[in-house]
């Protein structure tokens, strides 16, 4: 349905089309946003967990987690207010590994990450291996401050943005797809940007 | 829990049936869905502008009406001038006009009365457009419940659906509002003229017959952060702080 009278006057130069989802716009700053109030989590009272169901695998404190092999990676980002960022750099530890620091293989399909808030928010394993997925330290080449989700953040970037769960503090494999706090709030159980699956019920 | 959940409203055509200016840079747009739904008080939409190439805009706005109104949903619009929707709005379109719209969105910035109280909102700017649906929510259904408002604006012409808020605050049913103007005196007696800071929130939260058992900080991202840690500061547990931010 064309709208009357309106006629874009924010249209991306042609070159970066292919890389804006459907439905989303390029942004230059990097909004925030949260369901509640910005943790101060302080790196000494840091810790993140790996878990199967209930059971504990392994925990790393501050350091211990510092110390394990870091990757850079530059993504471009989308989030499901409908902005999208191009080229944020990001450097932290793969999610490959630190399952391999556990000396582990996934032992399920899926994973919920959580959060120091109570926040949580599910992704399918197969989205977290192979190079898909790290837990954030550094945007920038600095810590990631706190209302960007500091000290660490999930990056999960091929997905809109609130699956990347801030204050990360670890995450638990689970048998069955259990929707997280925006999944269970009306948000799409996957959250594919490029197939627009923004609010549960889309395809 | 589970994985099979409700599937959400779909897009939708959305006439506008009545447009009023509510301050120097906000108006606001009633639309009537031509599906109509119920939402519940905090929620949004999504609106979705389609140009003659093809282009579409989409951008989230928060309901400003309560459920009850049923006088079609009303959105109130701030006029970004660097925007590409909020500018249609505001300098094309017209009573009769269609837009696209789905909704109701949103899960968690949202209070019934039945969630019961006492509440604390902090708005700032057109960060009331919620907080608003749920205040108008409780005077529809007549509710005891106890709500304070802080809303912060820089100046009084400002303040969005500020002679609304000022009678419902002069009935003296339970829902009390502070103002405070950022960038001139105060008007009333017992406003402020300052940023929302730690003791205000006190002075708020003491207008409550006992502490806060809920809150709801909405506003620029700025706003939000400055305001939920003045909450906490002000001795509001973190967990019950629901906030919802927007803006760079």
């Amino acid at each position: 349905m064309v709208t009357r009278g309106f006629f874009s006057g924010r249209r991306p130069p042609s070159d970066t089309d292919e890389r804006i989802p459907p439905g989303q716009y390029l942004e230059q700053g990097f909004p925030v946003l949260s369901a509640g109030p910005t943790p101060r989590v302080r790196t000494e009272d840091w810790s993140f967990t790996l878990k199967h169901g209930p059971r504990p695998i392994k925990s790393w404190n501050w350091a211990e987690f510092n110390a394990l092999p870091q990757s850079k990676m530059t993504r471009d980002i989308h989030c499901v207010t409908a902005w999208t960022k191009f080229n944020t750099p990001w450097q932290g530890v793969l999610i490959d590994d630190i399952l391999a620091d556990a000396g582990i293989e996934p032992p399920t399909a899926f994973t919920l990450a959580h959060s120091f808030d109570g926040y949580s928010t599910n992704v399918p394993t197969r989205d977290l291996v192979t190079g898909k997925a790290m837990v954030a330290l550094l945007y920038e080449g600095t810590p990631i401050t706190p209302d960007h989700g500091g000290p660490a953040r999930l990056l999960v970037p091929h997905l809109y943005f609130w699956k990347s769960a801030k204050w990360v503090n670890g995450l638990q494999f689970t048998e069955r797809d259990e929707p997280g706090f925006w999944e269970l709030r009306g948000y799409h159980i996957y959250g594919d940007p490029w197939r627009e699956q923004r609010y549960s019920g889309d395809p | 829990m589970s994985a099979e959940l409700e599937p959400q409203s779909p897009w939708q055509t959305a006439t506008i049936i009545r447009i009023e200016k509510r301050t120097p840079r906000v108006t606001s747009f009633w639309f009537r869905p031509s599906r109509p739904f119920t939402h519940l008080a905090g929620q949004h939409v999504d609106v979705r502008l389609t140009a003659p190439d093809g282009y579409q805009a989409r951008r989230s706005y928060s309901i400003a009406s309560a459920p009850e109104a049923g006088a079609g949903i009303e959105l109130a619009i701030e006029r970004l001038d660097d925007g590409e929707v909020s500018p249609f709005f505001h300098d094309v379109a017209e009573v009769g006009d269609e837009i696209e719209l789905r909704g109701p969105l949103g899960g968690h910035f949202v209070w019934q009365v039945s969630d019961g109280g006492p509440v604390l909102l902090v708005g700032g700017g057109s960060g009331v457009v919620p907080l608003m649906a749920m205040v108008r929510h409780r005077t529809l259904r007549n509710s005891a419940v106890p709500v304070v408002l802080m809303l912060s604006a820089r100046v009084w012409d400002e303040v969005i659906f500020r002679d609304e808020l000022i009678a419902l605050d002069d009935r003296l049913d339970g829902f009390d509002l502070v103002l405070t103007l950022t960038r001139e005196p105060a008007k009333r007696p017992a406003d402020h003229s300052r940023r929302i800071d730690v003791a205000m929130v006190i002075e708020a939260i003491e207008r409550l017959p006992k502490p806060p058992a809920l809150a709801y900080v909405c506003g620029s991202n700025a706003f939000v952060s400055a305001a939920a840690q003045a909450l906490i500061d002000a001795g509001v547990p973190a967990g019950i702080i629901r906030t919802e931010r927007y803006g760079v």
